[in-house]
């Protein structure tokens, strides 16, 4: 099978004024039409992976890697121009906080009628059904309300259901959703990743699912990369989570409240600095 | 005995129109002294509402609110203040970026007309468990759980016997949530505090309420025991719905 993302060793540096910090350090995966999830804490390095792969980190930041490819089509090397044509159309990304990435003095309606008549020629009469229907696409229930809403006025699922909404008018090959759902409760989360995995289903979409949240993981992907200090530590099969080995995937299972097994205490991570220190686990282990 | 918080056909809106939104609806329940109480339901359902009209944050509310049997006025005063406290979501957005762990908890402890300052910061550092070598760090130097550790020891500041958590957690990693968990907990303990907490995730209320209240557009459907939630008794519907939901995301059948 063909891998529709293809990264090996990835690395993004940031100089800062100690020296050159590393955010991610070597990872490599591929991609198939499937959904990999990416967890760790914050900090680990998982945002940047999504972001570098959209090549959306800023100077000084520096983005180094033997090969990103998507449908065999080298990323690196193209030119601004050229990745403004990828972003939205081809890879889009679901951020993770609604409130930083929607307009705040623009309406719902506005920003999502300029947004798709953007990437497609069409008539703001048009492009005004395509939104409604898309916000109704995402649950929203009175969308006409909506529309007529600056962000201040939505609440956090609500701005996040907009935000996919937004993302997915352009019907991208590879969808990068970073913690789509950590601002959602978990009725509205459940809509929002059937939403998801009908696309991923239907349309032969890619996702990348970049969380924190492992249960949710385990249930939703179909592999896991487990990363920790800007490497992947761990990658397993998203069924087989729970049999993770690595003490650090054990510690963040362990840290979750349970509603079936409830405890006076959580367990707290203890953290190994070996486990920063091993290399990375490459895309076939 | 006198419920610590006692809210009765509590109704809440904002704006007015056609954007009229009534967010909280005939909201009546009680919280006992002592008790750990959860409010769970999905975003825009009211809960953070409930409690934003407690402390005075959303002016057109009727219906009657009590703190320890003192009914409620449309202005809260100091005494309220010193009595019930909040730990607000976000702790990003919640402390002042260029005031000092020092600045914040003094200036908070001032305005409460705390005399000896100075020793309390260090016992309220002590008590949430930064010490005081965290006593001059601007926010910027702390990470999210250190954050949401001064938030709390403002909001402990006041020794209050109320204490009001807007998702506490959920701006935070799951190793860091069980850190605070463990610390509200053993706070609780330690000041035999009353918790009024929302949550959007029912493991944490789970672990941290002996009650809860679920609430759908606006209205309270159930209050339950979480004994009960977690046998998995409940009689309506949509507690049903967020219950299996929270076990887990299924796949649609094919």
């Amino acid at each position: 099978m063909s891998d529709l993302l293809n990264v090996e060793n990835l690395w993004v540096k940031f100089p800062t004024r100690t020296g050159v910090f590393d955010a991610v350090r070597g990872v490599s995966f591929r991609l198939g039409r499937e959904r990999l999830g990416i967890v760790g804490e914050s900090g680990s390095g998982k945002s940047m992976t999504g972001r570098a792969i959209l090549r959306l980190i800023r100077k000084p930041g520096m983005v180094e890697a033997d090969r990103i490819e998507l449908d065999g089509e080298d990323l690196l090397g193209k030119s601004e121009k050229d990745m403004r044509a990828v972003r939205g159309q081809r890879i889009s990304m679901v951020m993770q906080d609604p409130k930083f990435s929607l307009n705040p003095v623009m309406t719902v309606g506005d920003q999502m009628i300029e947004a798709y008549r953007l990437h497609a020629r069409a008539s703001k009469a048009e492009a005004r059904q395509k939104a409604l229907e898309m916000l109704e696409a995402v649950l929203i229930r009175d969308p006409e309300r909506v529309m007529r809403a600056y962000p201040h006025e939505v609440s956090g699922g609500m701005g996040q259901r907009i935000m996919i909404a937004m993302m997915l008018i352009p019907d991208p090959e590879l969808l990068i959703a970073d913690e789509p759902t950590s601002a959602l409760d978990v009725s509205v989360q459940g809509q929002v990743l059937s939403i998801m995995d009908k696309l991923v289903q239907d349309r032969g979409m890619g996702l990348i699912f970049i969380s924190h949240d492992l249960n949710l993981v385990a249930q939703f992907c179909d592999r896991v990369l487990i990363m920790y200090a800007g490497r992947v530590v761990e990658t397993c099969a998203a069924d087989k989570l729970h049999e993770a080995t690595h003490p650090y995937t054990r510690g963040l299972l362990n840290s979750l409240p349970r509603i079936d097994a409830p405890r006076d205490r959580l367990d707290v991570l203890q953290r190994d600095p070996a486990w920063a220190a091993a290399p990375s686990i490459g895309p076939d282990a | 005995m006198t419920p610590a918080l006692s809210f009765e056909n509590l109704n809440v809106w904002f704006g007015d129109g056609r954007d009229r939104v009534d967010a909280v609806k005939g909201a009546t329940f009680d919280v006992a002294p002592g008790d750990s109480f959860g409010l769970v339901g999905e975003s825009g359902s009211g809960k953070s509402t409930i409690m934003r009209a407690l402390t005075g944050l959303a002016p057109h509310w009727s219906g009657r609110m009590a703190v320890n049997g003192q009914p409620l006025g449309p202005k809260r005063d100091r005494e309220f203040f010193k009595t019930v406290q909040m730990v607000f979501q976000d702790p990003y957005a919640s402390l002042h970026p260029r005031h000092s762990v020092d600045q914040v908890l003094s200036e908070t402890l001032y305005l409460h007309g705390m005399k000896d300052i100075d020793a309390r910061i260090v016992r309220l550092l002590d008590d949430v468990g930064l010490g005081s070598r965290f006593r001059f760090r601007y926010p910027h130097q702390l990470s999210g759980g250190q954050r949401q550790r001064v938030a709390i020891a403002r909001a402990l500041a006041s020794d209050p016997a109320i204490l009001l958590l807007d998702e506490p957690t959920s701006a935070l990693d799951v190793s860091v949530q069980a850190e605070i968990l463990n610390l509200l907990t053993d706070l609780r303990a330690e000041h035999n505090l009353t918790f009024l907490m929302v949550s959007h995730d029912l493991a944490v209320v789970s672990h941290m309420c002996s009650q809860l209240a679920v609430m759908q557009n606006g209205e309270i459907v159930e209050v339950m025991t979480v004994d009960a939630m977690r046998r998995m008794t409940s009689d309506h519907p949509y507690t049903r719905a967020l219950l299996e939901a929270s076990l887990g995301y299924r796949r649609a059948a094919e």
